[in-house]
């Protein structure tokens, strides 16, 4: 039977109020009694970490950077959406909570989605009381701007630097925590396992990254807030570090993971440029709020571009194809992620793409600058301007930018219930490193909004239903557990400095990538499928056989690092794919070439697939079991998506 | 490839990099010799090409510290050819490109040298100096909820954009790299002014800036002589006005104390 996923009953607008007075208490002197470890420091962790320890519980935080203000929260560029209706445009709760449900194409919890709406506006508040420095209007208001897949503008934004000031108000929140002494902080520390005592998530185990010590930390609840797994695909907008391993260790003690096949491919990216290439850039989404996208009309023109005979500006306007304007007239540039990532794929398999790989489109500023002045485009966009023109040596305010789909974010993650825990007892999951309220695609500026409103105004409520059942007692390290999964942990990073092959853990991260964006990427088929599963198993062979490591494991050693979470990527690629391969229908990010509408469009299949798929690990080599979690929508009709 | 010049060639380059085992060993420099070197490339990504290179011959890798790559975690500190972050202004090392360099060149990467910065292996240091004066008072001291709706506090557009222009300080520490005197003055001025000049940071700005000064000097950097190199290498443009505001604040504070402490 399938873990009870406890959403609360009753009318949609009612559930989340009422589950918070249903959840139990845990009394304010009895708090201090209580441990918990939160593993990550970006948004929902970092927010997390601080909430908790503001109501009087003792946290360990941990993170593998050297301070808890690098985590890739840091890199989000464009904004967070909050349904404050401060330009009173007609937005609401229910309007962004419909929003988000049919931007994820009907593949998320109903329920997850409106709370998640409902603490949006709570959210800005908090922010703003920090004193993150969003942007203002000269009356002293705060400012919004418009993102895809919504018509109404209800994003907040610090220039295109939004994620760097929430996560600094964040970790400003966490290190008053750290003064007080009512977080412990560790950073440099790497979660390489979770302990679990009679079924219950009990401690962690860590390695520190400067000494090479395994360490053992324990604690009466855990919360993993360690982010996406984006870089399963190697080349991704993530940063070089993220990874997967938290998440999928804790999926091999027991937490299900669901949904790995929806991952998110952004469409405005910086394209490719070389085989050294480490990682994406991500040019944000906001800039098509003025850039408009457009490729040649003609495969001859786009072959002249692809050659160096002529400049984007030389092409004439009659013969530019503004493709998503002619497609999608009521959205227009604005249409979500996955619709414009899908059109930009097409228009470059046509032929129709530019760059001299023929793999981009163009982003143009053209329009806004002749309206507006390059001046007032500078204020609201100079540093993406300026990254854009350092990474590519090209002037965008002379040029159209060429952009290509990338992958961003993974909206898959470990299965939450209500509460945001796994279905380990006492192991929580917040923001990007859980699957609940994205559904098959996220939209913009929504990556923020999750992560601090699981930090911020979730977790500190639900965590406590679960504390208040477990005697306040003081946890130990002493039980086996604790023994046994250190040795597991050890046994591991001896295997792989032992291994003494001849490849590198980037050359097989490299070649896991090339399968997964080939196969498992903006298109899938069956074939292809079969095909790369075999080829990742092959693989996981060759790394465990294969692998170059030189040093020792007593010291620093970023190769190291490196191999474990790329032997931890493989197998959580072969899952995906496996999922992949079970969805036999389109929907938001999962694009299967075999389920499409006539026009080309996701074509999803309710009767058959309103589900979420939770995985449950059982065993090497063995075949995971899918969990099927039926979706009910009581207050959206579910509708072919139509940005038209 | 795509983008750039098409006509330059790759280029072969000497490296000058300083290796050393940990905290508790001396370092040294040490040559080595990285070959087709697309114009295209970063610096890091020419880096990668390096220890991919050692790691396969069997040697160890150089470690140096990185993430996002995109130039806003400040993870990547590296001081190359003897300026921080290497010879583009307003560039981290993440986003500086090897078109910046000609074929045969010779180039130097040390870490940052301040005694607050200890190095834990080659190019990597200890920074966590930083964090420890943010936690002596660079936040406004609230709990979560509670607050007031958002636009109940008007800020002064002026007022808000110079406060945002000093919170994009990214924590690198190129400004202590840089400085003779390896003072953090520019680091701690722009969160000072950030909350100083916001109304949600009144409150406690007398106590803030006393105990982040205290603590910077506990720390172990040095005091700032007014020279502005900080503010000349600071990879995102973080204004000397900060320390400016920092010493305003600073005397104000001590002035009228009600830091009883």
């Amino acid at each position: 039977m399938f873990p009870d996923s406890k959403l609360p009953e009753g009318p949609l607008a009612e559930k989340w109020d009422k589950h918070k007075f249903n959840v139990k208490l845990v009394n304010p002197a009895n708090k201090r009694k209580y441990d918990i470890i939160v593993v990550g420091t970006g948004l929902a962790g970092a927010s997390a970490a601080a909430s908790l320890a503001e109501l009087g519980y003792n946290v360990k935080a941990f993170t593998f950077h050297d301070s808890p203000r690098r985590a890739h929260s840091i890199a989000a560029q464009g904004g967070i959406n909050a349904a404050k209706n401060y330009q009173n445009d007609g937005d609401s709760v229910f309007r962004l909570f419909y929003d988000t449900v049919k931007g994820g194409d009907y593949r998320a919890r109903e329920a997850n989605v409106y709370r998640l709406a409902q603490v949006s506006v709570n959210i800005i508040d908090q922010c703003v009381a920090q004193g993150v420095p969003f942007a203002r209007e000269y009356g002293g208001l705060l400012a919004n701007r418009s993102f895809g897949g919504a018509q109404v503008s209800r994003t907040f934004y610090a220039r295109g630097q939004t994620g760097q000031q929430l996560l600094l108000g964040a970790y400003s929140a966490l290190s008053r925590q750290v003064a007080y002494g009512k977080v412990k902080l560790y950073t440099r520390s790497e979660m390489l396992d979770v302990v679990v005592v009679d079924g219950q998530a009990r401690g962690i185990i860590t390695r520190n990254l400067i000494s090479g010590e395994i360490e053992q930390h324990a604690a009466h609840a855990v919360v993993l807030a360690t982010g996406g797994y984006g870089n399963v695909f190697y080349l991704s907008t993530n940063a070089m570090y993220c990874n997967v391993t938290a998440a999928w260790r804790a999926h091999k003690r027991g937490a299900y993971f669901a949904n790995p096949c929806f991952t998110q491919i952004h469409p405005t990216c910086i394209p490719v440029s070389g085989d050294y290439q480490s990682k994406l850039t991500l040019m944000s989404e906001s800039l098509r709020n003025d850039g408009r996208v457009w490729v040649p009309k003609t495969v001859e023109i786009a072959e002249r571009i692809r050659k160096g005979e002529i400049k984007a500006s030389d092409i004439a306007e009659d013969d530019r194809d503004y493709f998503l304007e002619r497609k999608y007239p009521a959205f227009g540039n604005l249409v979500p992620r996955d619709v414009a990532s899908r059109n930009a794929k097409q228009m470059c398999d046509e032929g129709r793409g530019v760059g001299s790989t023929g793999l981009a489109v163009y982003l143009d500023f053209a329009d806004i600058i002749k309206r507006t002045g390059a001046e007032a485009v500078s204020q609201k966009y100079g540093n993406l301007f300026d990254m854009y023109a350092k990474i590519t040596d090209e002037n965008p305010y002379q040029q159209p930018m060429r952009i290509y789909p990338a992958v961003h974010y993974t909206m898959g993650g470990l299965w939450v219930d209500y509460n945001l825990q796994t279905t380990i007892p006492g192991l929580y999951a917040t923001g990007e490193c859980n699957f609940s309220d994205h559904g098959a695609n996220r939209l913009g500026a929504s990556a923020l909004m999750q992560g601090l409103a699981d930090g911020y105004f979730v977790i500190p409520y639900t965590i406590g239903d679960y504390l208040a059942q477990t005697p306040p007692k003081p946890v130990t390290t002493d039980h086996p557990a604790f023994q046994q999964t250190e040795a597991d942990v050890r046994a591991r990073v001896q295997k792989l400095m032992s291994i003494n092959g001849t490849r590198t853990p980037d050359d097989f991260h490299k070649h896991l990538g090339n399968l997964m964006w080939e196969y498992c990427g903006m298109a899938r088929n069956e074939k292809g499928l079969r095909y790369a599963k075999a080829e990742i198993q092959k693989l996981r062979k060759e790394f465990w056989s294969d692998l170059k490591l030189t040093g020792t494991e007593n010291e620093l050693n970023q190769a190291l690092e490196k191999a474990g979470r790329v032997a931890d990527f493989i197998e959580l690629g072969e899952l995906m794919v496996d999922d992949a391969l079970d969805r036999n229908e389109s929907c938001g990010g999962h694009f299967r070439e075999e389920y499409a509408t006539e026009e080309g469009e996701a074509k999803r299949d309710d009767d058959n697939y309103a589900y979420v798929a939770a995985w449950q690990y059982v065993g090497e080599n063995q075949p995971e079991i899918l969990n099927k979690e039926e979706l009910v929508f009581e207050n959206v009709k579910l509708t072919q998506r139509s940005y038209k | 490839m795509a983008g750039s010049n098409p006509n330059a060639k790759p280029m072969n380059l000497t490296l000058k990099v300083w290796r050393q085992k940990n905290r508790n060993t001396q370092g040294n420099i040490v040559d080595y010799q990285v070959k087709d070197i697309s114009p295209d490339m970063s610096f890091l990504e020419m880096l990668d090409v390096l220890n991919e290179d050692l790691l396969r011959k069997g040697e160890e890798p150089v470690a140096f510290d990185h993430d996002c790559r995109e130039g806003i975690c400040g993870s990547c500190n590296l001081f190359i050819n003897g300026r921080a972050h290497g010879p583009e202004s307003g560039t981290t090392t993440c986003q500086l490109h090897m078109r910046k360099f000609s074929d045969g060149d010779t180039i130097t990467i040390e870490p940052w040298r301040a005694a607050a910065f200890p190095v834990n292996k080659d190019l990597s240091v200890d920074r966590s100096a930083f964090d420890r004066i943010i936690q002596a008072g660079g936040y406004v001291s609230i709990n979560t909820g509670g607050t007031p709706d958002a636009n109940e506090i008007p800020v002064p557009k002026e007022i808000a954009d110079r406060a945002f222009e000093a919170a994009t300080c990214i924590g690198c520490g190129a400004c202590v790299a840089s400085c003779k005197n390896a003072s953090a003055m520019l680091f701690v001025s722009a969160k000072v002014s950030q909350l100083a000049l916001l109304p949600q940071g009144h409150v406690e700005r007398k106590t803030r800036v006393e105990n982040m000064v205290a603590q910077m000097d506990i720390e172990g950097f040095g005091a700032c002589t007014n020279i502005g190199s900080c503010a000349a290498e600071c990879p995102v443009g973080i204004s000397l006005e900060n320390i400016a505001i920092l010493n305003q604040e600073f005397l104000l504070a001590k002035a009228t104390s009600n830091n009883l402490a």
